[in-house]
């Protein structure tokens, strides 16, 4: 049981200082993509439908995988979409956007 | 214990959460990381379901492509305008999803240690608050209901008197293991995350999004420990703790503490008492504004959230360019909330193609304001109202603004005199250096692209 607390600690340092310094543009995709990550109960929901037995238990495991699975594909999609308007803004002159659209391609 | 194949998996699963994270926080690979994630998330699915499928394999399967054609279709097909709610639909659903985990296991083991039992009612209580309180921001943004904070007559009494009630219920269910009480107490926490919300004004709800985004992080943690799961320990809590900080971040963006963005509830009378005075307000004719705009130095665009639902944000672009052929400077200026969230407004203009380096921040406008010729506020209202800074009784007092009433001139382009998403009047639409320019952005836009061209 203290290995579990020990991780629960170790993981609200690293959640603290991988978002310390985020800038004002990234808020709202930052927000977006760590409500994806929280899907991540769609792995909970597998494992205890996956074992269970009876009618109840195994309608409420289900509506649990099925909204978890929005929760992760509606978050990563969403976020993806948002951070594709950024994408090559930095040298974003209407006429050069092809040729920068290639680079970033091949990247 | 699960295979090592199992447990190194969700390893590796969990550092793409967390470099996911890290790159989400800079622009350069904010795309990598949440394709990392998303690639993490994938490989930790694929393995709970080889491991952990035993029985309903194909139930499960029919559930996850109920979800995909539920999910990918509302996410790709969301507007930009609209982001903000959709996130907190999808942050609802998967609060929902732990409650449920936890519910689920509980009946299948109702009496386990200590230890899961505080860990299912935390995960049932906090889940059903996050889906509940998500589903009110929802229906805020979405403005099918008021977006006013809602104060129900005692609501601060029933409110805690709820939050007594939730305690003991908890209490009771880890005493006696009732599975009955366990539902209760979820239906206690669905109240309790609606009473949390009503009272947070339409400005303030996208803080509400990202705290009710930490407690979803939060409970999938606590569901670690009712199923003894590492991963979603980890996620969970790195979502929790990364959650904490980012609303934190977002109050300071707003210039208030937390605690009076959720519990400061507006107390809208105080401002409007003064609105009988009478006031004139200046409206100009599409003509007026072309002459100013056509003959002036520099301008500056002050955007808000009116320009993005009128979609008028490629017609502000092109009147831009038309000015800068003019001669005239043309920059933006974009407020940290401008937009229903921190960071939506650049978003949107991005969508628009307008160049990233006209976006100024406050920081880089205010200091030289007195220089600009010409404010062009476009569907924007609390992020230029000068109450902000000088009216200690406003509900917005100190949240940082636009000081355009200190440039040489503001045109102020708005559908009515209505108030802004706040609900707040803004004395600047009085002042004599502004002029009023009524109607839908966008067709305003057109109408003075075209006459500028004329000038």
């Amino acid at each position: 049981m203290i290995d579990l607390l020990t991780i629960f600690v170790l993981a609200v340092f690293v959640g603290f200082e991988v978002v310390s310094k985020v800038s004002t543009i990234l808020h709202t995709p930052l927000m977006s993509g760590a409500n994806a990550i929280h899907g991540v109960i769609l792995v909970g929901a597998i494992l205890i439908t996956g074992r269970a037995e009876h009618a109840l238990e195994i309608t409420l495991g289900l509506f649990a995988v099925f909204l978890a699975t929005v929760n992760v594909v509606g978050g990563f999609v969403v976020t993806d979409r948002m951070l594709e308007m950024f994408k090559g803004h930095r040298t974003a002159k209407p006429v050069k956007s092809a040729a920068n659209g290639h680079k970033e391609v091949g990247e | 214990m699960s295979p090592t194949w199992v447990q190194l998996a969700y390893l590796v699963a969990a550092l793409c959460f967390v470099l996911a994270l890290k790159g989400l926080s800079t622009p350069k690979y904010a795309r990598a990381g949440n394709l990392l994630g998303a690639a993490g998330m994938a490989l930790a699915v694929v393995t709970a379901y080889v491991h952990g499928a035993v029985h309903n394999g194909l139930l499960i399967l029919l559930a996850v492509a109920a979800g995909v054609v539920v999910g990918i279709p509302a996410a790709r097909s969301v507007k930009m305008t609209a982001i903000p709610q959709m996130v907190a639909l999808f942050n609802g659903v998967g609060g929902a999803a732990a409650a449920l985990v936890a519910l689920t296991e509980f009946l299948a083991v109702p009496h386990g240690s200590v230890l899961f039992q505080v860990a299912t009612v935390l995960t049932v209580l906090i889940g059903s608050v996050s889906f509940s309180g998500s589903v009110v921001t929802f229906l805020k943004l979405q403005e099918i209901m008021t977006t006013r904070p809602v104060l129900l007559p005692a609501g601060q009494l029933l409110g805690l008197g709820v939050a007594a009630v939730s305690a003991l219920l908890a209490l009771s269910v880890v005493l006696t293991g009732s599975s009955v009480l366990l539902v209760l107490l979820a239906l206690a926490g669905l109240a309790l995350g609606v009473l949390f919300v009503l009272p947070v004004g339409g400005a303030d709800v996208p803080i509400a999004i990202s705290l009710l985004n930490a407690f979803t992080g939060l409970a999938v943690a606590a569901s670690g420990y009712v199923l003894a799961n590492t991963l979603l320990i980890v996620a969970g809590t790195l979502v929790g703790a990364s959650g904490t900080i980012l609303t934190r971040l977002m109050a300071q963006a707003m210039g208030r503490p937390l605690t009076n963005i959720l519990f400061g509830a507006f107390k809208a009378t105080s401002v409007a008492a003064a609105t009988d005075e009478q006031r004139t307000v200046r409206a100009g004719t599409v003509d007026d504004v072309a002459i100013m705009l056509g003959y002036a130095h520099s301008v500056l665009v002050v955007p808000g959230y009116g320009l993005a639902v009128a979609q008028g944000q490629h017609a502000a672009r092109e009147l831009a360019q038309v000015l800068e052929q003019r001669g005239v400077t043309v920059h933006y200026g974009i407020h940290p909330v401008a937009g229903r969230m921190p960071g939506h407004m650049n978003v949107l203009l991005a969508e628009a193609d307008v160049p990233y380096e006209h976006l100024k921040e406050l920081d880089d406008v205010n200091p030289g304001i007195g220089s600009v010729d010409v404010v062009l506020v476009v569907g924007a209202n609390d992020v230029v109202n000068p109450g902000a800074r000088d009216e200690p009784s406003s509900p917005i007092y100190g949240m940082p603004i636009f000081d355009v009433d200190r440039a040489k001139a503001v045109v102020f382009m708005k559908r009515s005199m209505r108030p802004g998403f706040a609900g707040v009047d803004n004395s600047l639409l009085y002042n004599p250096k502004t002029t009023m320019l009524f109607g839908d952005a966008k067709e305003s836009l057109t109408k003075l692209l075209a006459a500028v061209k004329q000038v």
